[in-house]
């Protein structure tokens, strides 16, 4: 069975003229257990809201998705929230971290809201990430690659089944963004993790050996399959 | 701990507005604290304290001005009372107890009092105390020109034992109208935290006889302390019936507590306005969470967005601003009874200094526990709305980049 099984997935959002206007429609998608897949697609071609309803932030307006064995499409907010501090790592482009935390409150706070927050397994996070130095330092005291690996030892802090990567290295120079890609591969292959990556960069891309065209499974984005 | 954490970040985040919200929040605990206590303390004290005496007859006027000026000793005399109208009601068989008092005069602005020996031996400032004198004292001789201050009056005018003074006349000091008369200190009081600390106490001729006093003042008092009888309970309404409504020279005040009681009557508004001005303090404080949580709310929306992302319920921001509303509250709470030592602290000051009454404001009072929880509960009330807006916060819209 697959990690993340989508079918039928349809999303839609209100027009400021009343209509409706489609943004994803998905008829089945899959993602295996482990499995590294790059999503690649143009700006409005409903990347992050693809993601987003993987996440469960989003609910779908039809159709299922299975994540780990359960339909978030079933569960209450609370229930997906949930399920989505155990099993999912979210890394954004702007990484996100909290200004107001230290980079080792940034990773406990990512735990504490799934299994709880073990600060030796931060610790030994940032020691990975080779931040040990920086666990008391606060986001904007570091650099835009070092913003980001805490991001990813973020994302990973709780050993999630999925992590997902929303344009991970669109904020860094090529230098960088060719290390952060590099890291977060390793990371979530040493932990186990899928990866589900959605990037338009074509470095990016060319770094992974499953690519799909966001168009080939979204039948709403311009220019998607009939 | 994650609210722990949340709460913590967002003050540190906040400090500014946090510190002076917090102040605002204190301002109004210690005021309403301030005003209650002070309120309740000052009527219990003022209604309470009668020196062991139960009524006092003067000349004809307003009660509550005999009681202020022979108690408290306060406000002017309404005018003075024949010598035998004092025998009458010494004599009077259901009467324990009359002792007079004449003033008129004053020692660098403290009033003379003019008494009997009998003052001091049977006042009564509580149960079981009497007046004392400090070591080296003794009571003033009535035939002689002696003195026996009270310990507040000694410590501001420098009298001591042994000392020597010319009184002034009148109850205000004027320089230009000092008494020929010069007596001897004999005696200091033992601070009694009554009025009685404010008085320099002479034998009654001394008044009466003091040189410009008019012929009259010799055969007469300003006014005479009468304690009745135990078990004679209807002689205070005979009495009043006596002298207020059948006879029209004399007043005769009783009971004391009674008298003192329509004073706080009549400045209860007063007490209301304070309360209010209290009430308004607190809403505003109240407010003034509400709008700089509320305000903040715009600025915290991506991180509300990228919690949420992370796995936070809806249910615990909505708790962590709640909880970071009702500790702003809770701090500046505490914080009052810092202002309320000052307020409440200078209120007593104030209130020893002109009446010699003493307020205690570390007696436990109800008000002490009710406005800081109160405070509290509104702390946590005025964080609603903000944690409502914090609730209906849409990750996906907040959480940058869009694609």
């Amino acid at each position: 069975m697959p990690l993340l099984e989508i079918r039928n997935l349809r999303k839609s959002f209100t027009l400021p003229d009343g209509g409706r206007h489609t943004i994803m429609d998905v008829p089945s998608f899959a993602l295996e257990a482990g499995q590294h897949l790059a999503l690649q697609g143009s700006s409005g071609s409903g990347k992050t809201t693809f993601l987003n309803l993987i996440a469960g932030i989003l609910t779908p307006d039809e159709g299922s998705l299975l994540l780990a064995g359960k339909d978030l499409a079933s569960l209450s907010e609370p229930q997906r929230d949930r399920h989505r501090a155990l099993h999912v790592g979210y890394i954004f482009q702007t990484f996100n971290l909290l200004q107001g935390y230290t980079c080792l409150e940034n990773i406990l706070l990512g735990m504490a809201f799934g299994p709880g927050a073990q600060r030796a397994r931060a610790l030994d996070l940032l020691n990975a990430m080779n931040l040990a130095d920086k666990a008391h330092h606060r986001p904007r005291q570091l650099s835009v690659g070092q913003q980001q690996r805490v991001a990813v030892a973020r994302a990973v802090a709780n050993d999630p089944k999925l992590v997902l990567a929303d344009e991970p290295t669109g904020n860094l120079d090529p230098a960088n963004a060719a290390a952060a890609l590099q890291l977060i591969r390793k990371t979530c292959s040493d932990s186990g993790a899928a990866l589900l990556l959605v990037s338009h960069d074509p470095k990016v891309l060319s770094a992974f050996d499953q690519v799909q065209d966001l168009s080939n499974i979204n039948r709403a984005s311009p220019g998607g399959a009939p | 701990m994650i609210l722990g954490w949340m709460v913590r970040n967002s003050l540190r985040q906040h400090a500014l507005s946090t510190a002076v919200t917090t102040f605002s929040i204190s301002l109004a605990t210690g005021l309403l604290m301030a005003v209650w206590v002070v309120k309740d303390q000052s009527h219990a004290a003022f209604t309470g304290f009668t020196g062991g005496f139960d009524a006092v007859l003067g000349a004809r006027g307003s009660k509550l001005q005999l009681v202020l000026n022979t108690i408290f000793h306060l406000e002017d005399s309404p005018g003075n009372m024949a010598w035998q109208d004092f025998l009458d009601i010494k004599q009077h068989p259901n009467v324990e107890l009359a002792v007079p008092l004449a003033l008129g005069d004053n020692y660098r602005g403290y009033r003379i009092v003019g008494t009997s020996e009998e003052f001091f031996h049977k006042s009564m400032l509580g149960p079981g105390k009497k007046l004392s004198l400090q070591s080296g004292g003794r009571w003033f001789d009535p035939t002689l020109r002696e003195a026996v201050v009270g310990s507040v009056a000694a410590q501001r005018v420098g009298l001591h034992v042994g000392d020597t003074f010319q009184p002034y006349h009148g109850l205000l000091f004027d320089e230009k109208s000092q008494h020929e008369e010069i007596y001897l200190v004999v005696g200091i009081l033992e601070p009694s935290n009554t009025p009685a600390d404010r008085v320099i106490w002479i034998p009654l001729e001394g008044v009466q006889l003091m040189g410009g006093h008019s012929a009259e003042s010799a055969t007469q008092v300003s006014g005479a302390l009468v304690r009745l009888k135990a078990g004679a309970a209807t002689t205070g309404f005979h009495l009043d019936l006596l002298y207020n409504k059948q006879g029209n020279r004399l007043t005769f005040a009783w009971p004391i507590g009674r008298v003192m009681a329509q004073l706080f009557d009549k400045i209860a508004w007063f007490d209301r306005v304070l309360a209010l001005v209290a009430y308004l303090v607190a809403l505003v404080a109240s407010a003034s969470i509400l709008a700089s949580l509320y305000n903040s709310m715009n600025e915290r929306r991506r991180e509300i967005a990228i919690l949420r992302a992370l796995g936070a319920r809806r249910s615990t921001l909505f708790g962590a601003i709640i909880a970071e509303s009702a500790l702003i509250a809770a701090l500046g709470a505490l914080a009052g009874f810092i202002l309320y030592a000052i307020i409440a602290g200078l209120a007593a000051i104030i209130i020893r200094a002109q009446v010699g009454i003493i307020l205690n404001p570390l007696t436990p009072h109800w008000i002490m526990v009710a406005a800081p929880a109160g405070m509290t509960l509104l702390g946590a009330l005025a964080g609603l709305a903000p944690a409502f807006k914090a609730y209906r916060t849409d990750v996906s819209e907040n959480l940058a980049p869009h694609s």
